[in-house]
C-alpha cells in the first residue's frame, strides 16, 4: 500500500487516472462498435501530428518564459512557409522541406521580435503571450486576403484573390512523412513510421540541445536569473534564443500537422492550437518551469489518446455528436487543472 | 503556585525528514518569566525544534515528529501555526513577515484590529464593522511601551530601519494577549549593537511579566548577557543544558562545534609580496544601500586583503561593482591591463571570481544539482567540462566530468550532502557557502572577491571557509579580496585589511593593528596608514 503511494506521487496521479481512464476506454471501445485497430492508428498518427508543437514548449519553459501561450506566432510563420511552397508549386518531398525552409525565416524573425517583448514584461510572460497570439492570428486574418497569391489551388475561385479558409495539399505533399516506410496491419491500422521518425528525431535533437553549454545556460536562466547573470550569461539573450527556437518548431509543427491533416488552415485555425499543446506537456508532468523530454512524449501520447478516443467512444455510445464539446472541456479543464495543482515536476 | 508544571516542557522529541535524523531525543523546560538561550550550530535542529513547536505544516507533511509537547502540563500537538497561536505561542522571525505598505501600528495589531460598530452592522453583522483608528494606534503604542524601545506607530513599515522592523514583529507577538512563550529566532543579527542591547532591555521587562522566552542566537555574548538558561544543541541532540551564570562565550562555543576553537590568527609573520596585481582608482558603484563614492587601493600579488566596514558603508559595492552586477565607473587594472566594467562576462575571463554575499538569491541555482552549481561559470566562461560529440560538430555537457570536480570539492571542502546530484537547497547555510566557493575555484580565477564569506552560517562552517580560503591562498598563490563586515575574521586571515566609510577607504591597517584603531576608521576618522 505504501509503495502504491509512493509510485503514484512519483508518477503523479493525474497521469495514471487518466492513463487508466484511456485503457478503460480502449476496452470499452469494441462493445460500442468503435474498431480497436482504427482507433491505434489514429493515436499513433495525431502523436506524430502533434508532438511537435508540445515540444515546441519546452525552450521558454526551461528559459523561465514560462508556457508559450503565443506558439500561435510559430504556426503562422509556418502557414506562411506552407502556402509559400504551393505557391511556388513543389511537390513531393521538395514541396515540404521546401515549407519548412521557406517558414524559417518568418519564424526567426516573429520570434526575435516576440523575444525582445516578453524580456519587456519579466514576470507576465504567460499573460502577454496569449494576447500576441490572439492578436497576430487576427492580424493575419488581414493578410490572408491581402497578401498577393495566386496559385488558383489557393485563392477563392469566385473572387480571383484572397486565400481560402482550407487548402489541400493533396497534389502537392500530402502524407510525405506518414507514407514513408508506412507499415499496414489488415485493412485499416497503419503505422506512420516516417511520421513518428520525424518526431523522434526533433525529441533527440532538443535533447540534445538541452544538454549543450547554450542549453545549460538556458536552463540556469529559468532556475535563476541573478544566478546565470553572474556567471557572465546574458539572461535576455538566452531568453531570446529559446522563443526563436520555440517559434521555429511552432512552425515545424504545423507544416507536419499539414501533410498528416492533407490541409493548410487558415484564418482562425491557429487561435486555440496552443491550448492543446500545453494542456498536453501539463498532462506529461511538465510545471510551469521544467520541462522534461519524458513529459512531451508521455503528455503527448496521452493527451491525443484521450483525444481520439473520448469523442469516438462516446458518441458512439450517446449516439450524438459531442466530439467538439467533449475536446474543449477535456484540454481546457486540463489545463486549469494543471496550472491550478502543479507545483512540482513529475518524473 | 498552583501546579509546578512547567510553562512549556518539551519531552523526548525526535525528528527525521526522509531516514535523516536531524532532531534525536530532545527534551527540556521553559518556566514561566525564563529566558533561555537556544544555540547550536547551523543544521544542529534549532529550526527544525520550533517548527516543531509552532505546528507548521512542514512537519505534517514530511510524517510528524515523535515525543510530546507539553504547556502547563497538558500535551498539546499543533494542527497549525493558528493553534500554536491560540495556545500562546509567538514567534519573531528571523525574516521578517511584516506587511511593508502598513503603519507599525497596522502591523502590530493585525487581525486583531479595534472595530467600531456602524449602521450597516444592523444589516449585515459584525463584518461591516470599521476600523477604530484611535484605538489601535493606543494599543500599540502600549505594547510598544511595554516593549520599552521608541518607535513611532505612523512609520510605515517600508521606511523603517531594520531594527524597527524586528521592534514591530515582537510587539506584534506579545500584543496579543493569551502569548506567554515567546520564541525569537535570531532577533539581534540585523541589530547595530545599541539597538541589540535596547532589545535585550526589552526582553527582560517581558521576562519579568511573567511571559517565558526562547531566544535563539549566534551571538553568544548575548545569550549569556540576557538568558537564565542556556540549551545547546549539536547534531540533533542536546548536549548542555545549564544555568548561564559563570558560563563563558568559549564554553559555549567549544560545547556547539565540540572541538576546540582554533583560537587567533595562524601564527606567521609578515608576509611580504612582490608586484601588485590589481589597481583600483576613483572607483564609484551604484548599488542601492551600498554606494561607493570614490574609492581607490592596490592589491598585491598573492596577498589576502581584507575591506571591513559598517554596514551600509559601501563596502559590499566594491566586489559588486566590479564584477560588474551594479554599474559602476573609474579605472580598475588587472595585471596592468584596464578591465571594462558592467561586463560579468569579461570580468570572469580575465580571471577574477566573485562569491555572492547574497548566497540563496545570486550564488546558487537552487532548484539544481550540485554539480551543476559547481561547474556551470566554469563551462560557461571556459567551456570546460563539455565533450565533442558527433566529430566535434557540437558539444554537450559532460556529466561524468562534472560529477568528478563535485565529487573533488565535496572531499576538499568537506561539504556534507548525499551526492552530487543533490539540489543545493536541501544543503545547510555552511555548505551551501561551500558550494559557492567551489564554484568560484573551479574557475581557478587569479584574484578572487568573497563577499560576507560567513554571513549566516555558523562557527565551525565558518572556521572551515576561512580555513579553505587560507589554503587556497598558500597552496594556490590565489589571490583574494576579501569583504566582511566580522572584523575578528578579517584580522585572522587577511594581510592588509582597509576600512571602508561612506564610500570612501579610510586607512589600511596591518591586522595585528589595535582593536581601537579599526573602530576610529569605521566612524570615519583618519589615522595614519599601515
Amino acid at each position: 500500500m505504501h509503495s502504491l503511494k509512493r509510485i503514484g506521487a512519483d508518477f503523479g496521479w493525474p497521469r495514471i487516472i487518466i492513463f487508466l481512464f484511456l485503457v478503460a476506454l480502449f476496452l470499452a471501445a469494441p462493445l460500442v462498435g468503435v474498431r480497436v485497430d482504427a482507433s491505434l492508428s489514429d493515436v499513433f498518427n495525431r502523436f506524430g501530428q502533434n508532438v511537435f508543437f508540445v515540444l515546441a514548449l519546452v525552450p521558454m519553459i526551461q528559459s523561465g518564459c514560462g508556457l508559450n501561450f503565443g506558439l500561435s506566432l510559430g504556426i503562422i510563420a509556418g502557414l506562411l512557409g506552407a502556402t509559400l511552397s504551393v505557391q511556388l508549386g513543389l511537390k513531393g518531398a521538395p514541396g515540404f522541406f521546401g515549407a519548412l525552409l521557406l517558414s524559417a525565416p518568418f519564424a526567426i524573425l516573429f520570434g526575435w521580435l516576440y523575444g525582445k517583448l516578453l524580456n519587456k514584461v519579466k514576470g507576465e510572460e504567460m499573460t502577454i503571450a496569449m494576447y500576441v497570439g490572439f492578436a497576430g492570428v487576427m492580424f493575419m486574418c488581414i493578410m490572408w486576403l491581402i497578401l498577393p497569391y495566386t496559385a488558383p489551388d489557393m485563392i477563392w475561385g469566385y473572387a480571383g484573390h484572397g486565400l481560402r479558409t482550407t487548402i489541400s495539399v493533396e497534389n502537392y505533399w500530402i502524407h510525405i512523412l506518414n507514407d514513408f516506410l508506412a507499415v499496414s496491419l489488415g485493412p485499416v491500422f497503419r503505422f506512420p513510421t516516417g511520421e513518428i521518425l520525424f518526431a523522434l528525431l526533433g525529441t533527440y535533437l532538443m535533447w540534445l540541445f538541452l544538454r549543450t553549454r547554450t542549453g545549460t545556460a538556458m536552463t540556469a536562466v529559468g532556475s535563476n536569473p541573478d544566478y546565470a547573470r553572474a556567471s557572465g550569461i546574458s539572461v535576455d539573450k538566452m531568453r531570446t534564443i529559446s522563443v526563436v527556437i520555440s517559434t521555429l518548431l511552432g512552425a515545424v509543427g504545423i507544416i507536419v500537422y499539414q501533410q498528416s491533416f492533407g490541409f493548410i488552415q487558415l484564418y482562425n485555425a491557429p487561435l486555440t492550437m496552443p491550448f492543446t499543446a500545453i494542456a498536453a506537456i501539463l498532462i506529461g508532468g511538465a510545471s510551469v518551469k521544467k520541462a522534461s523530454m519524458l513529459n512531451v512524449m508521455v503528455g503527448t501520447f496521452l493527451f491525443q489518446g484521450l483525444l481520439t478516443m473520448t469523442p469516438s467512444v462516446i458518441n458512439s455510445w450517446l449516439q450524438t455528436d459531442m466530439s467538439e464539446v467533449v475536446r474543449i472541456v477535456v484540454s481546457n479543464g486540463i489545463i486549469i487543472y494543471a496550472l491550478t495543482r502543479k507545483t512540482k515536476v513529475s518524473k | 503556585m498552583a501546579t509546578a508544571a512547567p510553562l512549556l516542557a518539551l519531552q523526548n522529541i525526535s525528528k527525521d525528514f526522509y531516514g535523516n535524523l536531524v532532531l534525536s531525543d530532545v527534551s527540556f523546560e521553559l518556566g514561566r518569566g525564563e529566558i533561555i538561550g537556544l544555540v547550536g550550530e547551523n543544521g544542529a535542529g534549532k529550526t527544525t525544534l520550533m517548527r516543531i513547536l509552532f505546528g507548521m505544516n512542514v512537519i505534517r507533511d514530511t510524517g510528524g515528529y515523535r515525543g510530546k509537547v507539553c504547556i502547563d502540563g497538558q500535551e498539546v500537538r499543533f494542527q497549525s501555526p493558528f493553534d500554536a497561536l491560540d495556545a500562546g505561542i509567538g514567534m519573531a522571525h528571523q525574516e521578517f513577515s511584516l506587511i511593508p505598505g502598513f503603519t507599525g501600528a497596522e502591523n502590530i495589531v493585525l487581525n486583531r484590529e479595534s472595530m467600531r460598530p456602524t449602521v450597516l452592522n444592523e444589516v449585515f453583522g459584525e463584518r461591516m464593522s470599521i476600523l477604530d483608528r484611535a484605538d489601535m494606534r493606543r494599543r500599540a503604542a502600549g505594547t510598544i511601551a511595554k516593549l520599552g524601545v521608541s518607535l513611532d506607530p505612523d512609520t510605515l513599515v517600508s521606511e523603517m530601519p531594520v531594527g524597527h522592523k524586528q521592534f514591530t514583529e515582537i510587539a506584534r507577538e506579545i500584543n496579543r494577549e493569551r502569548t506567554r512563550i515567546l520564541v525569537l529566532d535570531e532577533p539581534t543579527a540585523v541589530l547595530t549593537e545599541t539597538e541589540a542591547e535596547v532589545l535585550i532591555q526589552a526582553l527582560r521587562k517581558l521576562a519579568a511579566s511573567g511571559i517565558g522566552i526562547i531566544f535563539i542566537s549566534h551571538r553568544l555574548h548575548e545569550v549569556i548577557d540576557v538568558a537564565d538558561r542556556v540549551v545547546v544543541l549539536r547534531d540533533g541532540m542536546i548536549v548542555k543544558d545549564t544555568p548561564t551564570a559563570g558560563v563563558t562565550v568559549r564554553d559555549i562555543a567549544s560545547w556547539m562545534v565540540g572541538r576546540h576553537v582554533a583560537a587567533d590568527r595562524v601564527g606567521e609573520g609578515v608576509r611580504s609580496f612582490q608586484g601588485d596585481i590589481f589597481q583600483v582608482s576613483h572607483l564609484w558603484v551604484d548599488m542601492p544601500g551600498e554606494t561607493v563614492r570614490d574609492l581607490s587601493f592596490t592589491v598585491r600579488q598573492g596577498e589576502i586583503f581584507g575591506i571591513g566596514g559598517l554596514a551600509g558603508q559601501g563596502k559590499l559595492g566594491i566586489a559588486n561593482g566590479i564584477m560588474g552586477l551594479f554599474p559602476a565607473g573609474g579605472e580598475v587594472r588587472l595585471h596592468g591591463q584596464p578591465v571594462l566594467l558592467n561586463e560579468p562576462r569579461l570580468a570572469l575571463q580575465r580571471g577574477m571570481a566573485f562569491v555572492s554575499e547574497d548566497r540563496r538569491g545570486v550564488g546558487l541555482l537552487l532548484e539544481e544539482s550540485l554539480a551543476w552549481n559547481i561547474a556551470f561559470t566554469a563551462m560557461q566562461i571556459q567551456g570546460k567540462y563539455l565533450r565533442p560529440v558527433l566529430g566535434g560538430l557540437f558539444r554537450l555537457r559532460d556529466e561524468a566530468a562534472m560529477r568528478a570536480l563535485t565529487e573533488d570539492y565535496i572531499q576538499v571542502l568537506n561539504i556534507k550532502c548525499t551526492s552530487p546530484a543533490q539540489k543545493a537547497m536541501e544543503l545547510s547555510g555552511g555548505n551551501q557557502q561551500k558550494i559557492c566557493l567551489a564554484k568560484a575555484f573551479a574557475v581557478g580565477p587569479d584574484l578572487l572577491f568573497v563577499s560576507e564569506p560567513t554571513r549566516g552560517i555558523d562557527i565551525g562552517a565558518k572556521r572551515l571557509v576561512l580555513d579553505a580560503l587560507h589554503k587556497y591562498n598558500r597552496e594556490q598563490g590565489m589571490t583574494i579580496v576579501m569583504v566582511s563586515s566580522e572584523l575578528e575574521e578579517l584580522r585572522a586571515i587577511c594581510d592588509r585589511v582597509a576600512i571602508v566609510d561612506e564610500g570612501r577607504i579610510t586607512g589600511i591597517l596591518p591586522p595585528t593593528a589595535d582593536l581601537a584603531d579599526f573602530g576610529l576608521l569605521m566612524t570615519g576618522e583618519r589615522v595614519a596608514n599601515g
